[in-house]
């Protein structure tokens, strides 16, 4: 066993900068993660050659993996830092930035195009008001089951990263978008809005641009059915534009005003 | 001035206070450091309490109002309880129309599991991850009224300070961008924290490490009454880690999971080696009624008491068994996986061994501030329900110190987050309807001048300490004589170094001098307002001498009658008297059992005495005021309101 843990982070000080490597050791402890060794390198910023340098930065919240924050490449495998174990990790650990999105400094990056996808496809249930109206309608314990392993997604951008489809030049919204379009349309009052949440994805970014390399399944830290979803949406979009083909658009559905 | 309300934090309650608002059709501005989806609300796991009474138990909403409060050992105050309790089924019914996939029964009904300090089927889950899904369930309304153009979201955006005019009212904030450390002014005439507890003060706890507590610090110090801070509840079932404390769900034992230790502490035998007639469930043979699920406080003393003073911890240690293989939970494998995956998961994932098969190793860690910023209980002269003491300031869930008295029962927080969240939201949205005017320019560039001013200064220090290493300094100080035992001595060496911390944050290195995204610089200016914060909770905690739900202070405790001698408090006739000179003071009338015409015996008599003197003098809340200029903060006392039920000896069985 050795006695450091040795740490390779890629650093950039800011969205204009090139960016550029350091290295770390700090002393062995069992049983930490690359979130824990973070911490101790920030309490000593100094590199392995003696260099004293700033505080690595990067996101996290919870470290329980519930949050999504913490997405990084470790040792180049896009993951949840929390609950990359050192223990199991070959040394150095290699830590870096997703690459698919704006780095604003060393490992955090900017995942609004997440936030902005769930938007555009109305990843929502229509809601009349939080007045008292009664429970909502009886589901089936499978239906709830199957629900609830879509809502497990938290956003971290795993199945994005390792996409291939997701590139510069490509409007892919990514396969977490599609997961939760699946998820939308199988509730029971979100299914009323299903037919302008298939409009959304047949147009560009939409569920066309996956090229189904089944990478983002084998990446999902909650082990979400991905490529499901991405094939029950593309059902759902041959019988939509089949049905759009024969009739006129699907009326808007209207959404309860304010007051 | 166009009608806005400012939301501070994007987790439950400030999910649920801005969609109140703006379905009011008042505009919000909602602030958060992290995208709101990744608020702390998602470590919530066992479920949201209700009292839907639907598994034919004769459960209802005023015997949620009663668990509530004797668990809290009746420091809260009792109206807002009593709305929280009653508001419960609507509030599960919203959630349920929001599409929160709440697991089912065999007929399409919400499922309910039972949880600690109630004898009832009370809580519902969506598996070990309500927290998570009520929040993602929360945050798809918003964003519909973000399309609609009524919220704005400002996320990566700090809180700096309240805008206050010269009579102390809400005008707006000051908040900073994360990415670029701009300072900012926003203008609204109601302001509501929603800004989560202070773990972080802690060190290690089982928060997110972005509740760090200095939103609600920075408000107490322009004024804000800081309300029970030493109300600090350590959640019994926790694994130690070197970065937190992770939390395993209460709904664990919820589900049939038992706490044990080998009866013979050198049993150094695997855990499945260890035949029955050598464990000691030492929860279920003090508490045969309630067994494991005695409410957190009463738990996590035990097993503390089994680990560090009988000294029979595993294998010598600091850790217990929480046990859950089968056959000791009835469920099988693949029930246990449906209701407890997420938590299952996390053992799995940190610990390495799976919990379905050896036992887990479990040791109680900080979870829950039932203190927070001071708010009125009901809308009564110039006290507005959520409102705090400064005209048009709120606040909503764990920041504010409402509906768990002295120690909070578990899936009560998910419900207070919302049901306080919603009584914000709807009374900010009318503050700002009768409160339009808008201030004179100087209190916006004042305030934004004076944060430039402590944002310059603290980017210049250039001392010797690290942040982070006094940081951890303060979380060691504040988790060894703040938690789970008290005593005045440790308690005032506790304040001796509070002030020497804060003494020494003078001489922080920030070596960091990037605008962007500057961690360094964020967390060293947190660090000051964690330990100002720290000092209200160690304040009260060494000025309140006697022991009352979370706050334990052995030194105070008075000592209960041995079982045989426990009576019933209504048969004392100074209990009688107490009742009736409660209800006289706040204009209500108690109903109390009859008198049984058994006596009661002289221990128990003496017991109620002494135990009616001390409610006399204790049973009321702490509130902290920041006096600038001074190391600590004033502490003066105000009544519970007791409007519901009188006080009660608080005893499990």
């Amino acid at each position: 066993m050795p006695d450091t843990i040795s740490l390779k982070i890629k650093r950039q000080d800011s969205p204009d900068k090139p960016a550029y490597w350091e290295t770390f050791e700090i002393p062995y402890q069992p049983n930490l993660n690359v979130i824990s060794a973070l911490m101790e390198i920030r309490v000593n910023p100094v590199t392995r050659d003696g260099k004293k340098t700033t505080a690595p930065v990067w996101d996290a919240a919870c470290l329980e993996e519930v949050c999504g924050s913490c997405s990084m490449l470790i040792n180049g495998r896009p993951r949840q830092a929390c609950t990359a174990l050192i223990d199991s990790l070959e040394q150095p650990i290699v830590i870096e930035p997703f690459s698919k999105f704006p780095v604003i400094r060393d490992l955090m990056v900017d995942r609004s195009r997440m936030f902005e996808a769930l938007r555009r496809v109305k990843a929502r249930n229509p809601l009349d008001g939080t007045y008292a109206l009664g429970p909502g309608a009886l589901v089936h314990a499978d239906k709830q089951q199957e629900m609830y392993t879509y809502s497990r997604c938290m956003t971290c951008g795993c199945c994005l990263e390792a996409c291939p489809q997701i590139n510069e030049h490509s409007p892919f919204m990514g396969a977490a978008v599609l997961g939760q379009a699946y998820l939308f349309n199988l509730q029971p009052a979100g299914s009323s809005l299903a037919g302008e949440r298939l409009d959304e994805l047949m147009g560009p970014g939409g569920h066309g641009d996956c090229g189904n390399a089944q990478n983002c399944v084998r990446v999902c830290p909650k082990e979400i059915p991905l490529t499901d979803a991405i094939a029950a949406i593309g059902r759902q979009l041959t019988w939509h534009s089949i049905k759009r083909f024969f009739t006129d658009p699907p009326k808007k559905h209207k959404e309860v005003q304010p007051q | 001035m166009p009608k806005r309300v400012i939301v501070v934090g994007g987790g439950l309650a400030g999910l649920a206070a801005t969609i109140r608002a703006a379905e009011k059709g008042i505009s919000v501005d909602l602030f958060s450091v992290v995208p709101v989806k990744r608020s702390h609300s998602v470590c919530a796991q066992g479920g949201i309490n209700s009292a839907k009474n639907m598994k034919g138990e004769g459960d209802d909403p005023s015997i949620h109002v009663t668990d509530t409060l004797f668990g809290g050992e009746y420091l809260a105050d009792q109206p807002l309880v009593k709305g929280m309790c009653y508001a419960g089924p609507s509030i599960i019914d919203l959630l349920d129309r929001m599409g929160v996939p709440f697991n089912r029964t065999p007929e399409g009904h919400l499922d309910f599991r039972r949880f600690g300090g109630t004898l009832h089927h009370r809580t519902a889950f969506a598996g070990a991850t309500t927290g998570q899904q009520l929040l993602y369930a929360l945050d798809e309304q918003v964003r519909r009224f973000e399309v609609q153009g009524l919220v704005e979201k400002y996320e990566h955006w700090e809180f700096l300070s309240l805008v206050l005019d010269g009579k102390g009212e809400a005008r707006g904030i000051t908040a900073m961008n994360l990415w670029q450390r701009e300072v900012r002014v926003f203008k609204a005439n109601a302001v509501i924290l929603c800004t989560g507890g202070p773990g972080l003060v802690f060190g290690r706890s089982t928060n997110s490490i972005i509740n760090t507590g200095a939103a609600a610090a920075r408000a107490y110090q322009q004024g804000v009454w800081y309300g029970n801070g030493e109300f600090i509840q350590v959640h019994p079932t926790a694994i130690p880690g070197a970065d937190k404390l992770r939390l395993i769900s209460e709904s664990v034992r919820g589900e049939g999971g038992r706490v044990w230790v080998p009866k013979d502490p050198a049993d150094r035998r695997a855990p499945t080696s260890i035949p029955e007639a050598e464990r000691d469930y030492f929860l279920e043979r003090k508490y045969p009624k309630y067994g494991n699920l005695v409410p957190r406080d009463v738990a996590t003393r035990e097993i503390f008491h089994v680990c560090t003073v009988e000294k029979r911890g595993v294998e010598g240690g600091n850790s217990v068994y929480l046990d859950i293989t089968p056959p000791q939970s009835k469920k099988s494998p693949e029930v246990l996986e449906e209701k407890l995956g997420g938590v299952l998961e996390i053992y799995r994932k940190f610990v390495g061994d799976d919990p379905v098969k050896t036992p887990m190793k479990i040791f109680p860690g900080m979870h829950y501030s039932m203190g927070g910023l001071w708010v009125g209980y009901r809308d009564e002269g110039s006290m507005i329900a959520q409102m705090t003491n400064l005209p048009g300031v709120f606040a909503a869930g764990e920041a504010e110190f409402q509906y768990h008295g002295g120690n909070r029962l578990g899936a009560n927080s998910l419900l207070s987050c919302i049901y306080g969240g919603m009584e914000a939201g709807i009374r900010a949205a009318d503050w700002v309807k009768s409160h339009s005017d808008e201030a004179p320019e100087s209190v916006y560039t004042d305030e934004k001048k004076r944060q430039d001013e402590i944002n310059d200064s603290v980017m210049k220090m250039g001392g010797k300490e690290n942040p982070y290493a006094l940081h951890r300094e303060l979380g060691d100080w504040m988790t060894a004589r703040c938690t789970v035992v008290r005593d005045n001595a440790g308690l005032d060496e506790l304040l001796n170094k509070l002030n020497e911390l804060e003494e020494r944050w003078n001489n922080i290195d920030v070596n960091d001098r990037s605008v962007s995204a500057n961690q360094s610089f964020g967390f060293t200016r947190a660090l000051r307002d964690m330990i100002i914060l720290a000092k209200a909770m160690a304040k009260g905690a060494r000025m309140r001498d006697e022991s009352r739900g979370a706050h334990y202070k052995p030194a105070f405790d008075l000592a209960k009658p041995d079982g045989g001698k426990i009576g019933n408090a209504h048969d004392h006739d100074g209990y009688r008297a107490y009742a009736a000179e409660i209800a006289a003071k706040w204009n209500t009338t108690f109903k109390l059992p009859e008198k049984s015409t058994t006596p009661i015996t002289p221990e128990f008599s003496a017991y109620m005495d002494r135990w009616i003197e001390i409610q006399k003098q204790w049973n009321r809340t702490t509130i902290a005021k920041f006096i600038p200029g001074q190391q600590q903060p004033e502490i003066s006392y105000r009544d519970v309101a007791l409007t519901v039920e009188p006080p009660k000896p608080r005893i499990y069985k």
